[in-house]
């Protein structure tokens, strides 16, 4: 046990050992506090805790960036990745199922992390091996990695989550980060104003839970006056695919694009976050505004894998 | 047995009776059961019901109902009873309630999910019962009780 875990709680360590990372939903808010207090700790632990241990690496479909963390990750710890970046190269390519390919892989590896465009595949990945599956992201469904990073990110910017005024901006309606981080912070008690075109409101669904938990949000369709105020920005990219008329697309996509101008308008507080990759949301002018969170937000994945990996692997036992 | 609606069908020796379906969805129960071979099934439909108004009510010779076919028969309404009748009486009545969870005997209306594509074992946490709420164990979507496909 190094130093900088001795004060942890042992037994929640111990709990974490083999545990599969599927759903932020299957996590108590307590064991989320705990996993954001041990990733702080590894902002400082450097130590290659996990020697030899392999990690799968299933892309069914490609995600570089997830990827590259991921692998980033488990090199730092000590430990080396194989597995494969696109379908195309698996066999699932011919016709195997998930359970099969899984079966396989897990003599190959300590820890695995699916990438799958099909929604429930993690879960399915877990129940099919003892070893630890860490969901990746599955289809439309969770990431569970990009909600701790998020959820990190928050909390390091800002030294608390509680308190707090988070706006969302963006396609409310499809976006998956949104939804997972909106979820999670269910656990808490913030402030929430919802930013997007009518046509891509906050499901109905996780609206009624803001209000079934009391969470106090409001709509609003302009980023202004709704930002003025706030101490997060959580931007997301509109994906021109989901919408049915281009003409609403072209119109709300210069709406939401944030850049200097707005700065006067929104408070010296205001940090703003965007699981990346942006396109034309948030503009390279506010890349060197001090609170302009992203790329942090991105390396903070990093340090949060590493200390997903070493729990789930038990490497800081 | 003492609804005065109950009557009116053929008496039963052998078998079971459902009873108290929701009016309107004895077809979709037999549906679910299947009725193949030669025994007499009975269907009645919108009969008059003292405690709900209208009900549906199925009369099966010869058959007890598996625990699958319960699970199923479960979905379609909250008050519905079995009786499992021998030799013109009634031996047992079952309970027909949703439990925590439905298993293996609807399908996900989400068409990416991954239950639709691999062969797999479907199940849905029941977050409420009437109206019936259920999330995919899987793609985690909540579904409601019209949007869920009991195969
Ligand atoms: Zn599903």
């Amino acid at each position: 046990m190094h130093e900088l875990f001795k004060d942890i709680d042992q037994d929640r360590a111990r709990s974490f050992k083999g545990r599969d990372i599927i759903s932020p939903l299957d996590f108590e808010k307590d064991e989320i506090l705990f996993l954001l207090d041990v990733a702080r700790r590894f902002e400082t632990f450097r130590e290659p805790v996990l020697p030899g241990c392999i990690l799968a690496a299933l892309f069914f479909e490609p995600s570089t960036r997830t990827r590259l963390s991921f692998e980033s990750a488990i090199q730092r710890l000590g430990g080396s990745v194989l597995g494969f970046a696109d379908k195309g190269v698996s066999s699932v390519a011919k016709g195997e199922t998930l359970y099969d390919t899984i079966r396989v892989v897990e003599a190959y590896c300590d820890a695995i992390v699916i990438r799958h465009p099909l929604e429930g595949s993690a879960r399915v990945a877990a129940e099919s091996t003892e070893r630890p599956v860490i969901n990746g992201g599955d289809g439309a469904n969770q990431h569970p990695t990009q909600t701790l990073l998020d959820l990190y990110t928050i909390r390091k910017e800002k030294d608390r989550i509680d308190g707090l005024r988070i706006g969302f901006l963006g396609d409310l309606k499809y976006g998956r980060a949104v939804h997972s981080l909106v979820d999670t912070l269910c656990h808490f008690d913030v402030e929430m104003k919802l930013i997007s075109p009518k046509t891509l409101r906050l499901p109905a669904q996780l609206r009624e839970k803001l209000d079934s938990v009391g969470i106090s949000f409001s709509e609003h369709e302009e980023i202004l006056p709704a930002a003025a105020g706030l101490d997060i920005l959580y931007t997301t990219r509109i994906q021109k695919e989901r919408f049915p008329d281009l003409l609403d697309y072209e119109r709300v996509k210069s709406v939401y694009q944030v850049d200097r101008t707005i700065l006067p308008e929104v408070g010296e507080e205001l940090t703003i976050m965007h699981p990346l990759p942006r396109v034309t949301e948030i503009s390279p002018d506010l890349d060197d505004y001090p609170r302009a969170a992203y790329f942090r937000q991105s390396a903070n994945g990093v340090t949060v894998r590493r200390a997903l990996l070493a729990l789930v692997l038990g490497g800081i036992l | 047995m003492t609804d005065h609606t109950e009557y009116r069908v053929t008496a039963l020796r052998d078998g079971t009776v459902i009873d108290h379906l929701p009016p309107g969805m004895a077809l979709k129960a037999l549906e679910f059961i299947g009725h193949e071979g030669g025994n007499i099934v009975t269907v009645g439909m919108y009969l008059d019901s003292r405690k709900y108004g209208k009900k549906d009510l199925i009369k099966l010779e010869n058959k007890e109902l598996n625990e699958a076919e319960i699970a199923k028969i479960a979905i379609l309404g909250p008050h519905t009873t079995l009786a499992i009748i021998r030799d013109y009486r009634v031996v047992a009545k079952v309970a027909v309630n949703i439990g925590d969870e439905i298993a293996a005997v609807a399908t996900c209306p989400n068409p990416t999910c991954i239950t639709n594509h691999d062969d797999l074992r479907t199940r849905f946490h029941v977050m409420n019962r009437h109206p019936l709420r259920v999330r995919c164990h899987y793609c985690e979507r909540v579904v409601t009780e019209a949007e869920l496909e009991v195969t």
